[in-house]
């Protein structure tokens, strides 16, 4: 095998059996991280993303397929996995009555760091974390963000070569997020630790070096976000119509209008040619009684592309 | 004219020594969408359990649909929904038990609870596919039941806290329709939210930080009034590389660069005046072998402008 692969999956399947008969949760599945590589897993929810990370965690058995990190298989070796990966789960807390260094302490025990270790690691992860200033503070009384630093802080104790994160910013500011993802950015480009990261966060799926998109437990794209995003056909306005749900129906039906995508009161019209369809689009609008905020260019961003192809691959679906 | 739907005035919370919600005054007209933003800890959650009159103001007072919310709290009860960041949805209930239930709280019965228990079926999108356990829904769906169940009173007032967390972005936009549908209605909607995209929605938006309001206006004004300089936006290659060396020339004071973030995999970069560094901030770059695609000169989105309120604040 490639020995820049750290983690991967290949035609990775899981059916769970309820009474309403059998779920592909993932179905058929392949995806490879690389040393010193964040890849994003993003997909609407009940994808598999969740189902997808416990399988090469080890935390669930698969049906049929492989999976396995840093030569371990997930099947025959979690423990090793464990002993070799940090993992943060979905809507993890961590004990909110233990403070910031109980915490790490705690987690250093668990992962079996030996004592005379613990004491310039600790230092070093919460210096990391930004965090050093409140090693005192039970962790139940860090803002949203800090509490996340912490996780991640925790998560590093047994210098995992392997991070696997799941949703680990959800519902926290924008500006700690960002915070955030600047330390992952250093894990990864300064000590080559590879993650997978699952994230309802388009902006943070930018930061990713790839980014699979998956839906229905398989894999639809997955390349660079740029590359992704070039996948968007044609050119994107973005306009604020008086009556939206009129002005979808209508514009939908214009020449050299691929797609027309609504958010709120506005509306995102993918067209062939942006500058020689504007004037058209605005025209027929105002014809029909609509009047027309604000249209102009913009550029399309990944929750663009990824809703694009989604839609793409439903239509085919159902062709 | 009638009472706006929402007033807050000197609206204040203290517990012990600390004011979690520091005299805000608002007030959000009928059928609006009116975002309440800030970071976490800002006391956003705090302002609402005090709308809801669930907590008791230490200060001043809200007002929703003209009952005093503290005073008034089970007359206004029955005109106001409220969805929570976790969902109160009852897992092991099917999705029609969870709209009766929540309908027999409020007093519905009968034909009228039938009817609202269909029209909510439908608009989760949840017709047709019979009447599954609400545990077997899928975070989209469990979202829209969760407003559902939040409206079968037909409140005139919604109040969503991070209704949209961790959902995905096709769910999110379905979700912000029916937001629009129920303000179309003349309901009026105070929403909270991480996603400044979804900030850039409302018609108007309030900022809180460290429990003081520090903006309020509708997203164009408060671009135009709030940012104390101009934003460049930086195409770049290796932007997070890029990151870190205008954060070493802010340090520095080479540049007087407000602000250096990071939006995606674009770098946004907030000067003095745009003019006369756009070309400097570009030199300084390329200076230093980075290859650097555009500078250019941006309106600034919503989430620029917050930052520059909440270190306006302090």
């Amino acid at each position: 095998m490639d020995e820049r692969v750290t983690l991967y999956a290949r035609n990775l399947v899981k059916v769970f059996h309820t009474r309403r008969g059998e779920v592909r949760a993932v179905d058929g599945l392949s995806l490879e991280v690389h040393r010193g590589e964040t890849v994003g897993l993003i997909g609407p929810d009940g994808a598999g993303k969740t189902t997808t990370v416990r399988l090469i965690l080890g935390l669930l058995r698969r049906t049929a397929g492989e999976s396995g990190v840093l030569g371990y298989d997930s099947m025959r070796d979690p423990f090793a996995i464990r002993a070799a990966t940090g993992y943060i789960a979905q809507r993890f807390a961590l004990p909110p009555d233990l403070t910031v260094q109980e915490n790490m302490r705690f987690f250093a025990n668990v992962y079996g760091v030996p004592r005379h270790e613990q004491r310039d690691r600790i230092d070093r992860l919460l210096a990391f974390a930004g965090l050093l200033d409140f090693r005192s503070r039970l962790a139940g009384h860090l803002s949203g963000g800090m509490k996340k630093k912490l996780a991640l802080a925790c998560s590093l104790v047994h210098n995992p070569r392997v991070l696997i994160l799941d949703e680990p910013t959800l519902g926290v500011d924008p500006v700690s997020r960002r915070e955030f993802w600047n330390l992952l950015n250093d894990l990864r480009a300064v000590e080559g630790v590879s993650i997978l990261v699952c994230t309802p966060y388009m902006d943070e799926a930018e930061r990713c070096q790839r980014v699979a998109l998956i839906a229905e437990g398989r894999l639809i794209a997955c390349d660079s976000p740029a590359a992704i995003r070039r996948q968007v056909a044609g050119e994107l306005l973005e306009c604020r119509p008086s009556d939206v749900r009129r002005a979808k129906a209508l514009v939908a039906e214009l020449p050299g209008v691929l797609e027309v995508q609504t958010y709120g009161p506005s509306l995102h019209i993918f067209v062939d040619r942006a500058d020689e369809r504007r004037a058209a689009i605005v025209a027929a609008l105002e014809a029909a009684g609509i009047r027309c905020r604000g249209m102009r260019r913009i550029i399309p961003q990944m929750e663009e592309a990824f809703i694009s192809l989604l839609r793409r691959r439903q239509e085919r679906e159902h062709a | 004219m009638p009472e706006p739907a929402i007033i807050a005035h000197n609206l204040t919370k203290r517990f012990g020594d600390f004011t979690a919600v520091d005299h805000v005054t608002f007030e959000v007209p009928r059928g609006e969408v009116f975002g309440w933003l800030g970071p976490n800890g800002a006391g956003k959650t705090t302002t609402i359990r005090m709308l809801l009159g669930l907590l008791r103001p230490t200060e001043g007072y809200a007002r929703v649909v003209g009952y005093d919310a503290a005073k008034q709290a089970h007359e206004m009860h029955f005109h106001v929904g409220y969805m929570s960041q976790r969902f109160t949805l009852y897992q092991d209930l099917t999705v029609r038990e969870n709209i009766r239930f929540y309908g027999h709280a409020y007093g519905l019965r009968g034909e009228a609870l039938r009817r609202r228990e269909e029209a909510i079926v439908r608009m989760a999108g949840l017709h047709g596919r019979g009447d599954p356990l609400t545990a077997n829904l899928s975070g989209g769906w469990k979202q829209r039941l969760a407003l559902g169940c939040a409206i079968v009173h037909k409140p005139q007032v919604v109040l969503l806290d991070e209704p949209t967390a961790g959902v995905d972005p096709i769910s999110r936009r379905e979700f912000w329709e029916l937001i629009y549908a129920m303000a179309a209605e003349g309901v009026t909607v105070l929403v909270t939210t991480h996603y400044m995209d979804e900030a850039e929605l409302c018609e108007r938006v309030g900022f809180i930080s460290r429990g003081r309001l520090v903006a309020l206006g509708s997203p164009e004004e408060l671009k135009r009034t709030q940012m104390r300089g101009d934003v460049l936006e930086v195409a770049m290659e290796e932007p997070e590389r890029g990151l870190r060396y205008l954060k070493s020339l802010q340090a520095t004071g080479r540049l007087p660069l407000d602000e250096v973030a990071l939006y995606g995999v674009l770098l946004h970069v907030v000067v003095p005046e745009a003019e006369r560094w756009q070309e400097r901030l570009r030199r300084a770059l390329e200076e230093a072998g980075f290859r650097v695609q555009h500078v250019a000169w941006i309106e600034p989105t919503l989430e620029d402008v917050f930052i520059s309120a909440v270190k306006a604040a302090g």
